[in-house]
């Protein structure tokens, strides 16, 4: 599904990724941990294609397509999904209708036609009972006073219509209670599948407990520099990242 | 491709106007410069009554001792009052019986417009009265309205015909005094629009007019005077687009509005004047002069869209005379490349218990130079009057200004008055935001400014909504969405 090589990436001249190389095939859950600023976010939108970021060295490919030169939205339509860390506010353009705009688009990029009304409800009240969300919430703006843990509510709904090959979860659990924690979780299980892949970024093994990951990788200073299965989450948990630190240094 | 602002502010500003062409018909027009003769010719040239050409006259006594106004937010060159001819009407005269008559070029630039008058006829409830330059040469609907009662023609015609009315009511809430513009309009209008609702009567059709300025170097001049007796409502619809031009063209009309005993009016505006290229040259100067009066229990909504012009000095209001009388203003303003636009509302509360709301959008981009000023005025014996404003600016960029000049004049203690405001940006983050859920950066921008403005658009007729939407597409992007 999705194969990285000795990826590199700058902002202003400061590299943040110094060499990545990953593979998640499809099924499959990856895990990515990581102490503060050591390059998981920027991962995840340099996947996404944020152009804030210089890539030097290196590919991503999503099945067997070299991703360098297309644009976010390019990348959205052949099934790259990001939920934000920080969703942002936008005011006066309801759930509904942004999610319209979105599945509409990728389906033109397709060369298909809009989707027919009642389909697009049938599916948004589908999607909205499996992650337990009132409708009402549908038609607020964007974001826009939503309290954390509908924002990444609202983001995994978003996976759950869009139905990605690829989704990255940029610490969908920050900010969650721990029901909130645990719909929004089931709902990602509900959404894994044989033809999908997932990559979870997040600090806590908490959240690994709910969503269980096939590998989990460590990310330091830019790099991968452990990887294993879920009992390294737990091993982290118990010994915090410092002797990986060491490890790395050496 | 690259999303960065810089290369959404660069393709912005290659935005060509939509609408830039010129129809080559032949005209009538009075030579250039402005006297009492000119006026006296243009009266004759429209074959006014005597009371008529006197009223202009003393309209253009008074102008030629004012000075123009220079206190709004906007730098331009002066234009040269005696370089434009103040009369031109397309040649073809006299007035069309059908529309086979109507000079095929001119239906060509209808039809261009995208609001060719065959169209229009088939669109139910959608009465239009087409200004082309000067000389109204289309208009449909009117037998259905005859029927009603309710008058709409041009406004020279309404002269002719309801000497009575016009007589009434012209110039009794924008004086030919009131201000610079107000006075030229009154001494030189040339056309425009006349509209009568009869007591009680619910007017069955938005009544639409479409503007068009036409002829190099001619200023256009319209009057509109819409009258709505007492209990009746209506709903009025006027949109504009303008052919390019490298120089620069005055625009100066007069609308009045009166609404009497339990009348309501709405009046709504598209405008898409040419607002001048990319380097900021050309374009048209919007001067307006907007006004309603509301009797008791009264109601008048103004709702515009603003797109067009390079300069724009518009300030639609409501005198609240009447007791509970409401006066409501909402606005979209978009301004881009070197566009200015000053814009906003007077709410002058006279009456008790009168209320107003103000809800102004202005979205600035490129260059340009984007102001709401409004006054909310409560006159001492206006008692429980109450105000709600809310201004909201969206910039797109780097290099363009949004301000805000609220006036609250209150003399009455029992007065509750309300102002909210804010300024926001176009983010990066929102529009890469749009990207990654398979957006691309043209469609996000139209999301988001169609979100911003989706109060006051909300506050259009449904056909008009459509267009405006759209409107505000081709304003601020490379292509129409």
């Amino acid at each position: 599904m999705l194969e990285i090589k000795n990826l590199h990436a700058s902002v202003e001249d400061k590299e943040i990724l110094k060499g990545i190389d990953l593979k998640v095939n499809a099924g499959e859950v990856h895990a990515i941990m990581g102490p503060n600023g050591s390059g998981k976010s920027t991962l995840a939108e340099v996947i996404a294609g944020q152009e804030e970021f210089e890539v030097g060295e290196g590919n991503i490919l999503l099945e067997g397509e070299d991703l360098e030169d297309l644009s976010p939205e390019e990348r959205a339509h052949k099934g790259v999904f990001l939920s934000f860390q920080y969703p942002v506010e936008i005011p006066g353009v309801s759930v509904t209708n942004f999610m319209k705009t979105a599945i509409n688009e990728s389906r033109k990029a397709q060369g298909l036609e809009d989707m027919p009304a009642n389909e697009m409800l049938k599916k948004i009240r589908e999607k909205s009972e499996m992650l337990e969300i009132d409708r009402k919430f549908l038609s607020r703006s964007l974001n826009e006073g939503f309290s954390g843990g509908e924002k990444k509510r609202n983001e995994i709904f978003q996976m759950a219509m869009l139905e990605p090959k690829l989704a990255i979860l940029d610490e969908t659990d920050s900010g969650l209670d721990i029901d909130a924690l645990r719909i929004v979780a089931n709902g990602v299980n509900k959404l894994r599948s044989k033809d999908n892949a997932i990559i979870v970024i997040t600090h806590y093994q908490r959240l690994l407990e709910y969503i269980v990951p096939d590998f989990v990788h460590v990310l330091y200073n830019g790099k991968i520099v452990k990887s294993g299965t879920k009992e390294l989450a737990l091993e982290l948990e118990e010994k915090g990242y410092d002797w990986l630190k060491e490890e790395a240094a050496v | 491709m690259a999303y960065t602002e810089e290369e959404l502010k660069k393709e912005l500003e290659t935005k060509e106007y939509e609408y830039g062409f010129y129809t080559d018909i032949e005209s009538d027009t009075l030579p250039k410069g402005l006297n009492e003769d000119i006026v006296i010719a243009i009266s004759k040239k429209k074959e006014e009554p005597d009371w008529m050409t006197e009223w202009r006259l003393e309209a253009f006594r008074a102008w030629k001792e004012m000075e123009e106004p220079e206190w709004a937010n906007v730098t331009y060159n002066k234009p040269d009052f005696q370089d434009i001819s103040y009369y031109s009407a397309p040649n073809k005269k006299p007035k069309y019986n059908s529309l086979d008559e109507v000079d095929p070029e001119l239906l060509e630039t209808f039809k261009k417009l995208g609001i060719s008058v065959d169209e229009q006829k088939k669109l139910a409830g959608v009465a239009v009265d087409i200004v082309m330059d000067s000389v109204s040469v289309a208009t449909t609907f009117k037998k259905t309205l005859a029927e009603k009662g309710i008058i709409f023609c041009s406004i020279s015609e309404a002269i002719q015909e309801h000497p009575e009315l016009v007589k009434k009511y012209l110039g009794t809430v924008v004086p030919q005094k009131d201000n610079f513009y107000a006075a030229l309009n009154s001494a030189v209008f040339s056309d425009g629009s006349f509209c009568y609702i009869p007591k009680g009567v619910r007017c069955p059709m938005e009544l639409s007019t479409y503007f068009r300025i036409n002829q190099a170097g001619t200023g256009q001049f319209e009057r509109t005077l819409v009258v709505a007796d007492e209990g009746s409502y209506v709903s009025y619809l006027e949109g504009c687009t303008a052919p390019s031009r490298d120089e620069n063209q005055l625009h100066a009309a007069v609308v009045e509005l009166i609404a009497l005993d339990d009348a309501e009016i709405k009046y709504s505006t598209v405008q898409n004047w040419y607002p001048g290229n990319d380097e900021g040259k050309g374009g048209v100067f919007n001067f307006v002069t907007k006004r309603g009066l509301c009797e008791k229990n009264a109601k008048i909504s103004w709702t515009q869209v603003e797109t067009g012009s390079a300069v724009t000095w518009k300030y639609p209001s409501c005198i609240l005379k009447g007791d509970h009388s409401i006066g409501e203003f909402y606005s979209i303003a978009v301004t881009n490349n070197f566009q200015q636009a000053d814009t906003g509302t007077k709410m002058i509360h006279l009456g008790k218990n009168t209320k107003s709301t103000i809800i102004s959008k202005g979205i600035s981009a490129g260059q340009s130079q984007n102001s709401y000023r409004g006054l909310v005025q409560v006159n001492s014996r206006a008692e429980n009057a109450r105000n709600f404003s809310q201004c909201d600016s969206l910039l797109m960029g780097n290099r363009c200004g949004a301000h805000t000049f609220p006036y609250i004049e209150v003399k009455n203690k029992t007065a509750q008055i309300e102002h909210e405001a804010t300024t926001s940006k176009i983010g990066e983050d929102q529009i890469f935001y749009c990207n990654q859920r398979g957006i691309d950066t043209e469609k996000a921008i139209a999301l988001i400014v169609n979100g911003f403005s989706k109060e006051v658009l909300n506050k259009l007729p449904m056909e008009f909504a459509v267009e405006a939407q759209k409107l505000l597409e081709i304003s601020l992007e490379g292509s129409v969405g």
